[in-house]
């Protein structure tokens, strides 16, 4: 038996496939939000040094986590769509990127939310926050440059070698500003540790960061199969799909 | 090879040469943005001592993209860009000459000005050496990264803003080392570390950045 | 983790502020990708009854 590995390589394929699986993920998705949001109040006990405040690491870490783990994936369909020529891959990479930008920014929020009430201020200009950031700007290039540029073609595999060079600048970025960082150790602190850490806190870290994995998936999968109607509207796999659904 | 790559180099000096405004613009528009800084801030000397590094090269930073535009714009309109595309000289090394000329036409001038505009700040005059030599390593690799960005949005209506906000960005690490070398050399530790670093991510720079900006120009090109 | 009244869990121990901005923004935002797909796909599907078969594929 072979397999046919590039059998849900077009959009007429995959555009069903994508349909069930976001369903499918996204269900998921509110399961492990809800039994990870239940760890997060009504298991993990409250902090000694942080009070209640520290909750909000259920999501802070969790959406951090995301957004650097979906600009590599982002990047990595990407590359793919660069080197084989695939119209799927570059829908797939433009289809993400939204969706990390979106954690990203939740990152950023509830980073500077989190920081008031322990360090004392809305902003702090620790590595951590400051290459989110960064990374916040890197997603917002990539869309406005696909955004500025008609063709899709061209479109996707411009905003391929930017995520590549992107990513190459990830590692670069981070060390530049830890090692910045340390060397103004008297001007800025740290981003309020998390606090030693609790099973039950890291339990509740890693169910919402599942949660959030399986709700990227399914956006990206939506998102996806709104890229493939809007681009194959010639198609007649496309057409057929309207007609049935009008 | 060697002898075209000496001529896109020569072609784009003298083009430059006979459109100096735009290469003076540049120069002036850093002058410029570096007076700004003590007037929105206050002429306090010691505050102006502490933040004169950064100012410089936030506004070597701003001058350099503010150049990019030129550096294919124009190649591009006239069609020689094409004629580059399918020549026989590799791509990537056209590429490196003609990022090689951008910085002799704007990078450079930065670095000779810089310790005179430092001087307006009551830069120690001892620590001008290392601000020079932070941007003289540092300037290349903006023009580097920058022929990324440049190549990528070359020809779009949005072409400017959509650059900056591109490029600024990938520019990040070499502010913070650049800066961090003149501030570690005026705090007694020296700047030796950072200014190595410098020197790498040129090297870096200069082995992927030409070949990145050549698969750029043509999938803008194409 | 037991917190006694529903006046507890929604104080947050002072800090209700700060949690519950973190999470009532941070649900906001997914609710609105959500919505904003869903419109998404709509107008995507519309453009075809108002053009029929002859769309041309593009962005």
């Amino acid at each position: 038996m072979s397999i046919n590995w590039f059998k849900y390589s077009s959009p007429q394929t995959f555009f069903p496939l994508a349909g069930k699986l976001a369903l499918w993920f996204g269900a998921l998705a509110l399961v492990a939000c809800g039994v990870g949001l239940y760890i997060g109040f009504f298991v993990a006990p409250t902090d000694a040094q942080q009070g209640e405040a520290y909750r909000i690491i259920f999501i802070h870490v969790p959406a951090a986590w995301m957004s650097m783990f979906l600009y590599l994936v982002m990047a990595f369909w990407a590359g793919l769509g660069l080197a084989f020529n695939t119209r799927l891959s570059g829908m797939m990479a433009s289809a993400i990127a939204p969706t990390g930008a979106l954690f990203t920014f939740v990152a950023l929020w509830t980073g500077s939310l989190w920081g008031k009430p322990t360090w004392g201020t809305w902003w702090v200009w620790d590595a951590r926050l400051t290459s989110e950031l960064i990374l916040l700007f890197l997603y917002f290039g990539f869309m406005a440059l696909q955004a500025a540029i008609d063709d899709a073609r061209r479109a996707d595999k411009a905003g391929a070698v930017l995520a590549l060079v992107g990513v190459v600048n990830i590692p670069i970025i981070y060390f530049s500003v830890k090692w910045w960082n340390t060397l103004h150790q008297g001007a800025s602190v740290s981003l309020a540790k998390a606090p030693t850490m609790a099973a039950t806190m890291f339990a509740g870290m890693i169910v919402m960061a599942f949660g959030f994995w399986f709700y990227s998936i399914a956006a990206a999968l939506m998102r996806a199969r709104c890229i493939m109607l809007e681009r194959e509207r010639s198609s007649d796999w496309a057409v057929h799909y309207a007609k049935r659904s009008a | 090879m060697l002898a075209a790559l000496r001529c896109v180099i020569h072609r784009d000096l003298l083009l430059a040469a006979r459109r100096s405004s735009d290469v003076l613009t540049v120069l002036l528009f850093f002058v410029i943005v570096v007076s700004l800084f003590p007037l929105g801030i206050g002429p306090d000397p010691a505050l102006l001592r502490t933040i004169a590094p950064g100012v410089v090269w936030v506004a070597a930073l701003l001058a350099s993209m503010l150049a990019l535009n030129r550096m294919f714009a124009s190649d591009h309109a006239d069609g020689t860009l094409e004629q580059m595309l399918l020549g026989a000289t590799p791509l990537g090394m056209t590429v490196a000459a003609k990022v090689f000329a951008h910085w002799l036409i704007s990078g450079l001038p930065l670095v000779l000005i810089s310790p005179v505009l430092a001087l307006q700040f009551d830069f120690p005059q001892e620590l001008l050496g290392v601000l020079a030599l932070s941007l003289a390593l540092g300037s290349p690799v903006l023009s580097l990264i920058g022929a990324i960005g440049a190549a990528l949005t070359l020809g779009l209506r949005v072409g400017g803003a959509l650059l900056s906000l591109l490029v600024l960005t990938l520019y990040v690490p070499v502010l913070i080392i650049g800066a961090g070398a003149i501030e570690a050399a005026a705090s007694g530790l020296g700047g030796q570390a950072q200014l190595l670093l410098l020197g790498g991510l040129l090297v870096f720079a200069g082995a992927f950045a030409p070949w990145a900006a050549a698969v750029a120009l043509r999938i803008s090109v194409e | 983790m037991s917190w006694g009244s529903w006046q507890n869990f929604l104080a947050m121990g002072g800090y209700a502020f700060y949690v519950w901005g973190s999470y009532l923004v941070t649900l906001g935002l997914i609710l609105a990708e959500v919505v904003l797909l869903a419109m998404r796909k709509r107008t995507a599907l519309g453009r075809f009854r108002v053009r029929g078969d002859t769309g041309q594929g593009d962005r």
